[in-house]
């Protein structure tokens, strides 16, 4: 029973987890993406995607939807998140509340009840329906960080700013935008990798009409069978490497949320 | 009011523009839920078709029956809300445990073992659903694992341990790290001292966690859709999905998730009035 003694230990059985159904499976992408049906070593996947003009438009199109959701959500959340953690609310808690609690029924069933209510009012489903519903989904990833980060700004902060000569837009640009920026950062990351990554809501929301990458990739180990999974985990390689750049990104910033974390 | 903010002297007017504003995005986010509710109270096939003020929805679904059509309600509903329950126990359970023992283990590691577990541990949080599901997906048939049930659980697990980690670690910080020894010092075995001591102080931590797997489980769509294989395990995401693109959808969803919803709405507000409560006793 020594080996219990050592708690560090502990930590075994889960990191044996971790090698064997996180990295192991990762690594897996990179090689069926860097080898042919048969196994041997080719680059076929990637000048296949590269080669098709259709391919390449998908992808800078869905990174493009991803941007303008991340904005839409960071133009419209940020007020959000700034009136209820800076007014004074009555009740905070339960408002930031309300705004997760629509994440509570499956999200597929919200998409298909936006669906419905774009039906009602005789709206087209087409991009503007994409991004509404986009935008309506990640809207709370965007909310909540922010959120967090402001509610626990030192107000006497603003205080001592205004009282020191600012005026109202100084004290927002010079002491409550920088003192929010790693919430802005998780919310952005937040937002965008979903969205880049997302493949059942564009389906839904456009009826098939626009084809986002996390569809085209879904696709190639769908109906077509066998023959696309390597082609597929090349698309999956590419996407990987966006997220680890965006999630890079994030960490930039987040140094004290860290140190709350894991440290 | 502890905090009330009087930066903003021209106040009123602002305040009320501000609350204007997050009513106004409440009420667009509410909407389509507020759609569902009400055309749970129809009998139409189609969703957003008003066929007159009803129950038999909701009589369906708790009969299996439609007594009116007189057919069954697809009973592939049902074994999707019975398979998405016993996923998100299965998974939270084993989660918990898995990741209990992780944050412990973490917690007593040296300092750069301990900054590359965490990283490791962030990588299933990070990741898009689409990437852990294809990667898994390509784990087990390289493997020549058949996917099913089991392939799906360990799935659901990757991604909820690491929040459990993350939950449970912040307890184990503001524990005293000696009473586990002394525990041992005075006889206990590992096993007892670890039941009797440590999991006493962290279960605030673990049913956190618990909680936070469960929820994660059941909002799954992603991953369980790429490990699920075609054995016929479906969870209620996925049932949806498969709903959505053969164009209708079961009308019994509707009175499910209105049910859902007003249960998680009750629960919060009791939450709420509880917290106040004892907030006003410390007053």
């Amino acid at each position: 029973m020594k080996l219990f003694r050592n708690r560090r230990s502990w930590a075994w059985p889960y990191i044996l987890f971790l090698v064997l159904l996180v990295l192991l499976p990762l690594a897996l992408i990179g090689v069926y993406a860097f080898t042919d049906q048969a196994g041997h070593f080719t680059l076929q996947n990637f000048v296949q995607f590269f080669s098709k003009s259709e391919a390449v438009n998908t992808f800078i199109y869905s990174i493009a939807v991803a941007l303008v959701t991340t904005i839409v959500c960071l133009l419209l959340g940020y007020p959000a998140a700034y009136i209820m953690a800076l007014r004074s609310f009555r009740t905070p808690a339960v408002m930031a509340l309300l705004f997760i609690l629509p994440m509570w029924i499956n999200f597929l069933l919200r998409t298909i009840a936006t669906v419905e209510l774009f039906h009602m009012f005789n709206l087209p489903l087409g991009e503007g329906a994409l991004l509404f519903g986009m935008v309506y989904d990640f809207l709370p990833f965007m909310i909540y960080p922010i959120y967090n980060t402001l509610q626990k700004m030192d107000v006497s902060l603003l205080e001592a700013a205004m009282d020191l000569g600012a005026n109202r837009v100084q004290t927002f640009t010079k002491v409550v935008l920088p003192l929010s920026a790693s919430g802005i950062y998780s919310g952005i990351v937040m937002v965008f990798m979903p969205t880049v990554s997302t493949f059942a809501i564009s389906e839904l929301l456009t009826h098939n009409k626009i084809t986002l990458f996390g569809s085209l990739i879904q696709r190639s180990f769908g109906e077509g069978g066998i023959m696309m999974w390597n082609y597929g985990a090349a698309l999956s390689l590419i996407m990987l490497v966006i997220i680890g750049a965006t999630s890079f990104f994030g960490q930039n910033d987040n140094d004290d949320s860290q140190k709350g974390g894991l440290l | 009011m502890s905090q009330v903010i009087t930066i903003d002297r021209r106040g009123r007017l602002s305040r009320v523009a501000g609350q204007a504003y997050l009513w106004l995005l409440l009420v667009v986010l509410y909407a389509p839920i507020l759609l569902i509710l009400v055309f749970s109270f129809t009998k139409s096939k189609v969703f957003g078709n008003w066929t007159g003020f009803t129950l038999g929805l909701y009589e369906n679904l708790f009969t299996g029956y439609d007594f009116e059509a007189q057919v069954r309600v697809d009973p592939n509903l049902y074994r999707a809300i019975l398979y998405t329950g016993v996923i998100a126990i299965i998974a939270a359970v084993i989660s918990t445990f898995l990741g209990t023992l992780a944050a412990i283990g973490i917690y007593n590691m040296r300092q750069r073992g301990r900054r590359i577990v965490s990283f490791l541990n962030s990588i299933p949080m990070i990741n898009p659903d689409i990437l852990t599901g294809i990667s898994l997906f390509l784990l087990f048939v390289f493997l020549g694992i058949s996917r099913g049930l089991g392939t799906v659980i360990a799935a659901h697990v990757v991604f909820c341990t690491p929040y459990v980690v993350l939950s449970v670690m912040p307890r184990i910080q503001k524990m005293n790290p000696n009473i586990y020894e002394a525990a041992l010092d005075l006889g206990a075995t590992p096993w007892q001292a670890l039941r009797k001591v440590l999991v006493p102080e962290l279960r605030p931590g673990m049913i956190s966690g618990f909680l936070l797997a469960l929820t994660l489980s059941i909002d799954d769509f992603g991953v369980t859709f790429f490990t699920k294989g075609s054995d016929g395990v479906e969870t209620l995401s996925t049932f949806i999905y498969a709903d959505a693109r053969k164009g209708g959808l079961t009308p019994e969803l509707r009175p499910l998730f209105s049910l859902i919803f007003l249960t998680i709405l009750l629960l919060l507000i009791g939450m709420n009035i509880r917290t106040a409560r004892n907030q006003k006793k410390l007053n």
